[in-house]
């Protein structure tokens, strides 16, 4: 309810109509397209492991932005979840000799359970509060994995074996582990979608929208923000993990502060509350990083103009503008 | 049943050493529409936040249909069938009029924690909804998103969203505030409209919105009971009269 009547006129020429919602679809369809004729081609035109970081990112940043995009909650500790998951998943893989998803699924089974715990503190305060609480507990984890002794501290966890998916395909085949990622991000963006297009998803919207009137309404804010919380946690977690097998190393940089920045970096330059933006800022941020790799520590410069730019020029992000420009209401 | 629907009993709020609300005892007819109204200060919007359970009293107790809700969470008293409107347009801006709705039906359904599930179950309500919708007028509206809707048809949604809940008492918070003379009267007829089967507690500045519908008014000042009766009679009570006439002077004067 902040600032509705700035809104109403900016957003007097979009409306809700049937030939306009039809638009929607169409373009939404474009972009799915679009999306898994790349996942598709991808390896064939670009160094798989970059692509394979790319989608890592994208995940992290969809799971980041049902929070911010689609509950209203911003959370500045998503690099735990990430980073966290990576550790452990890492370590099953490793230490305990597990199959490369039964790994995966313990980062995310962990990232879940390291959500509920933060998100239970931190949904009792609001807005920069809210933040504050989720930085905090981060850190606590940042630190727990730089002293931990199974983490490697400075080093990080390395020498993570892909081993065998199933049992018989050869994640060291590029080829192999490239689709195994492709297939977990698209998994795991479909999970997200599904979650924004369902009855939970529907009041989610309605608390970002008018948190006390959702309360009138009479439902239990605080058990839709957590579950909330740890959905988004969990799919983080999942792409921190899905990291640790393709990189095959855990590092302190995953668990570190800078990358809750990144990755809301990304979802605001792509566009927040957007279905693809999140996957467009980080396929932006991550493109980025690489090319300008070169120029040593600018790189953060480069990004922080872009950042300054996005905010200043271009606020729904690229997908929110874009949507804008075609008249249509969620992309 | 007994004819009480909501009472306070001796309800007290105080905001560190300021006392908001003092002792205040309030009987709601059930079937009635009673406004509270009051001088500016006079501790209505804390009375209102007090029976919607937006804020805990320091003392006292709220009973509804008998039962003590003293202690209860907002959306406790939703369950019930108690729910407020917000003195501020409470819509959800970036919804279609027609999901605004919805989401008031959607919890009879059970499935808003089924985040695996698509929304599209949901269409299931929309002629329910539609329903709402056509009883206060917004039936052509049902594809707009809610922050398209001029002010005093999104206090039209909000009073379908809430008939939706299907509540027994009302809350309204100020419902014709802001609003045009036109809009007022179309407010003040949608209400009389809707008001059958149900009680409707409001807190309202609009004297002649309390006259037209209010059964029973109660007049606060000072945190206290200063009147309660019918508009015949708590219009001509001395009292009464001073501390409107009082501090809408005071007003005035600052106003200028």
């Amino acid at each position: 309810m902040s600032d509705t009547t700035t809104e109403i006129g900016e957003f007097e020429e979009n409306t809700g109509e049937p030939e306009h919602r039809t638009r929607s679809r169409i373009w939404q369809g474009v972009f799915w397209v679009a999306l898994i004729g790349f996942l598709l081609i991808a390896p064939t035109l670009f160094y798989p492991v970059f692509v394979m970081q790319l989608l890592c990112f994208a995940l992290f940043a969809a799971a980041f932005n049902l929070l911010i995009g689609f509950t209203g909650l911003l959370s500045f500790g998503h690099a735990a979840f990430f980073g966290g998951a990576a550790y452990i998943a890492g370590h099953a893989l490793k230490v305990w000799g597990f199959p490369p998803l039964l790994g995966i699924a313990a980062g995310t089974l962990f990232a879940a359970a390291l959500g509920w715990a933060v998100g239970s503190l931190a949904i009792r305060r609001q807005g920069i509060y809210f933040a504050m609480i989720t930085l905090a507990l981060a850190q606590i984890v940042y630190f727990f994995v730089l002293q931990m002794p199974f983490t490697g501290g400075e080093d990080g966890l390395q020498g993570i074996p892909r081993g065998h998916l199933l049992g018989f395909i050869d994640l060291n085949q590029p080829l192999a582990m490239y689709y195994t990622v492709a297939a977990i991000f698209l998994v795991g963006f479909l999970v997200i979608y599904r979650i924004i297009h369902s009855p939970f998803g529907q009041v989610l919207q309605a608390i970002r929208e008018n948190e006390p009137r959702a309360l009138s309404l009479g439902y239990n804010v605080d058990r839709f923000k957590l579950l909330a919380f740890v959905l988004s946690a969990a799919l983080a977690g999942l792409a921190g993990s899905t990291k640790a097998l393709v990189f095959q190393f855990a590092s302190l940089t995953d668990a570190h502060w800078q990358m809750s920045g990144e990755v809301i970096l990304m979802t605001l330059l792509g566009g927040m509350g957007t279905i693809f933006g999140p996957v467009v800022g980080a396929f932006v941020v991550v493109t980025l990083q690489h090319v300008l790799s070169g120029i040593g520590s600018w790189v953060q410069v480069v990004i922080g103009g872009t950042f300054i730019a996005c905010v200043l020029l271009f606020r729904r992000g690229i997908v929110g503008e874009l949507a804008r420009l075609l008249k249509i209401n969620s992309l | 049943m007994s004819d009480i629907i909501l009472e306070a009993r001796n309800l007290t709020k105080s905001f560190g050493g300021f006392v908001a609300v003092n002792g205040v005892d309030l009987r709601i007819q059930r079937g009635s529409i009673h406004a509270i109204i009051g001088p500016n200060g006079a501790g209505k919007t804390t009375m209102f936040n007090l029976l919607t359970k937006f804020i805990t009293p320091t003392s006292g107790k709220i009973l509804f249909n008998d039962t003590d809700i003293t202690n209860k969470k907002p959306a406790e008293i939703a369950n019930m069938g108690v729910v407020r409107s917000f003195q501020i347009s409470a819509v959800f801006p970036h919804l279609t009029v027609l999901e605004n709705v919805r989401l008031a039906l959607q919890r009879g359904l059970g499935v808003s924690y089924h985040f695996w599930r698509s929304k599209a179950l949901l269409h299931d309500l929309d002629a329910q909804a539609m329903a709402r919708l056509e009883q206060v007028g917004l039936a052509d509206y049902a594809t707009l998103r809610a922050v398209e809707l001029p002010y005093g048809r999104k206090r039209a949604l909000e009073i379908a969203t809430t008939l939706g809940l299907e509540p027994e008492l009302m809350l309204l918070d100020e419902p014709t505030q802001g609003m045009g003379t036109e809009d007022v009267g179309a407010v003040t007829e949608l209400i009389g409209r809707v008001r059958d089967g149900r009680t409707i507690v409001m807190v309202e500045h609009n004297l002649g919105v309390v006259a037209e519908l209010a059964d029973t008014i109660t007049v606060l000042a000072r945190g206290e009971v200063l009147a309660e009766g019918p508009y015949s009679e708590v219009s001509k009570n001395p009292n009464v009269m001073e501390a409107y006439m009082g501090v809408s002077a005071d007003e005035q004067e600052e106003a200028v």
